[in-house]
């Protein structure tokens, strides 16, 4: 059981860099879930044409060069925009870091798409003469690229990869940084997830073709997931990566500590490339409470995953209701209806936006539930306005992918 | 074309590549890379440029023609004399 673990086995967060549609550090990220702040917007995309999306502001100039944005991709300079916001959060004196001994783990939906796309449509101006491919598109599209691109930024010389998990990525990503602390693969992890999915005109196809892309007249009102009314995702873009550490080092220098990684899991539903299963959710759920060593009336706080798809809002619902039927006092949430789908960082951004809950004892509201579907009828599912909490010690955070890709995390208070 | 325009068109191309450097005191007789900062990648960056603009095909055993602007210049005057400057 991991909450048994002695203290240089326990993992913790002690830094948290993010971008996101509707805020670019911790602090206004919050300050957007308690306000009801959406970030998503009018989109265009080539091919595609108008559509919505979540669209990040942070300033990509603020930790690279021109020519360094210019090499690189959006993923990576999104990595490097919120690796760099997380170090500054910890508190680390960076300098006297050992570049060796620090990992980086990021969750990605996908990579390279965007990166291809740019050059076949580049090269339809050369009769596709293949003479005019970029010699950057390899690099560009390697799959350890956003990883890579902040090891090269911050001269990091431990181990760098991602961590492809589709939109359970974000999840993933901190969960292979607690593993490789407790393996000792390193001493300082920086784990998460990022998404440039609003640059490829195909995601936004494919999820049209498939009848699963969202649209409204008022782009804020697009992202409802539990709502009757809901009809389908809106792609966002953003990253949010934590500093890990073992307990140990965090209490040993004093830092702040937003919380412990108690719990996680990650299964397989093995059913279906796109449906979810709602019995093998559960059984992630259960896996990551078990592993916490905690109840499920234990839970303050249910950060679903629901991208507000017919069928995909439902069968979480299922799952959770499953789970979490003794458990009254449970409060359960969306960040997706603020943001959209940020794909690859969605676990790490839905979990850190819910972390300030362990101070402020808030559970941020699940925005454009109108009128909530009957079989998204979660007891305890918070949508109007912030819900104060007697006091919130155990966040769980699901994050589901395709192909049928489960992950749950649970962090606790310390 | 003539070697001024030349000359333009590789500051701009430059200007494109190394957005961060200043190009005003570029010494035309030096090699690039001791004045900027250049790699092998964004050296592949300025032979693209040219085949994408102007359809020149550089051999690679030329390469070491583009090393400074002065070479560069010289090596590519004969092959753009007759074409205009876009």
């Amino acid at each position: 059981m991991i909450a048994s673990l002695p203290n240089s086995q326990r993992v913790v967060i002690t830094g948290i860099g993010l971008t996101s549609p509707n805020g670019n550090s911790l602090c206004e990220f919050r300050e957007g879930l308690l306000e009801g702040r959406s970030g998503v917007r009018d989109y265009e995309i080539r091919y595609v044409g108008k559509t919505l999306a979540g669209v990040c502001t942070f300033d990509d100039l603020k930790y690279q060069k021109r020519k360094e944005v210019r090499r690189g991709t959006r993923a990576g300079s999104v990595g490097i925009y919120c690796a760099r916001e997380a170090i500054e959060a910890s508190g680390l004196d960076w300098a006297n870091v050992d570049p060796a001994q620090v990992g980086v783990y990021v969750g990605v939906t996908e990579h390279g798409n965007v990166e291809t796309e740019n050059e076949i449509y580049e090269i339809k101006g050369y009769d596709y003469d293949t003479k005019y491919w970029s010699h950057h598109h390899n690099p560009r599209t390697v799959a350890n690229n956003p990883a890579g691109e902040i090891s090269l930024n911050l001269g990091i010389t431990g181990p760098h990869y991602t961590l492809g998990a589709a939109c359970a990525a974000g999840n993933v990503g901190l969960i292979q940084g607690a593993q490789m602390l407790r393996l000792g693969e390193c001493e300082v992890a920086l784990a998460g997830g990022v998404s440039e999915s609003i640059h490829t005109f195909g995601i936004f196809a494919s999820f049209r073709s498939q009848g699963a892309l969202a649209e409204h007249q008022d782009p804020t009102k697009a992202s409802r997931p539990f709502d009757r009314a809901r009809n389908g995702i809106v792609v966002a873009e953003g990253g949010c990566i934590c500093v890990l550490e073992t307990y140990e080092r965090a209490a040993a220098r004093g830092t702040k500590i937003y919380g412990e990684l108690v719990g996680y899991s990650i299964n397989s539903d093995a059913t279906d490339f796109v449906l979810p299963n709602p019995q093998r959710q559960a059984e992630c759920v259960r896996l990551a409470l078990r592993r916490a060593g905690i109840a499920p009336e234990q839970a303050d706080i249910v950060s679903t995953h629901a991208t507000g798809t017919s069928s995909g809002d439902i069968q979480e619902c299922q799952a959770l209701a499953e789970v979490f039927q003794g458990s009254p006092r449970t409060r359960f949430n969306n960040t997706k209806s603020y943001i959209g789908h940020a794909m690859g960082a969605a676990g790490t951004l839905e979990l850190c936006g819910n972390l300030p809950a362990f101070e402020d004892g808030l559970c941020h509201p699940t925005l454009n539930v109108d009128e909530l579907d009957p079989e998204c009828q979660l007891p305890g599912l918070v949508t109007d306005g912030p819900r104060a909490l007697d006091k919130v010690t155990y966040i769980v955070n699901n994050s589901f992918g395709m192909l049928g890709i489960n992950s749950v995390v649970i962090v606790k208070r310390v | 074309m003539t070697s001024v325009e030349i000359r333009e068109i590789i500051l701009d191309i430059l200007e494109g590549i190394a957005p961060d450097d200043d190009l005003s005191n570029l010494n035309d007789e030096q090699p690039f890379r001791e004045q900027l900062e250049l790699d092998s990648m964004d050296f592949l960056d300025i032979v693209m440029e040219l085949r994408k603009r102007y359809r020149i095909q550089i051999p690679e055993e030329d390469y070491p023609q583009l090393a400074s602007m002065q070479s560069t210049v010289e090596y590519l005057e004969p092959r753009m004399k007759d074409l205009q400057k876009v």
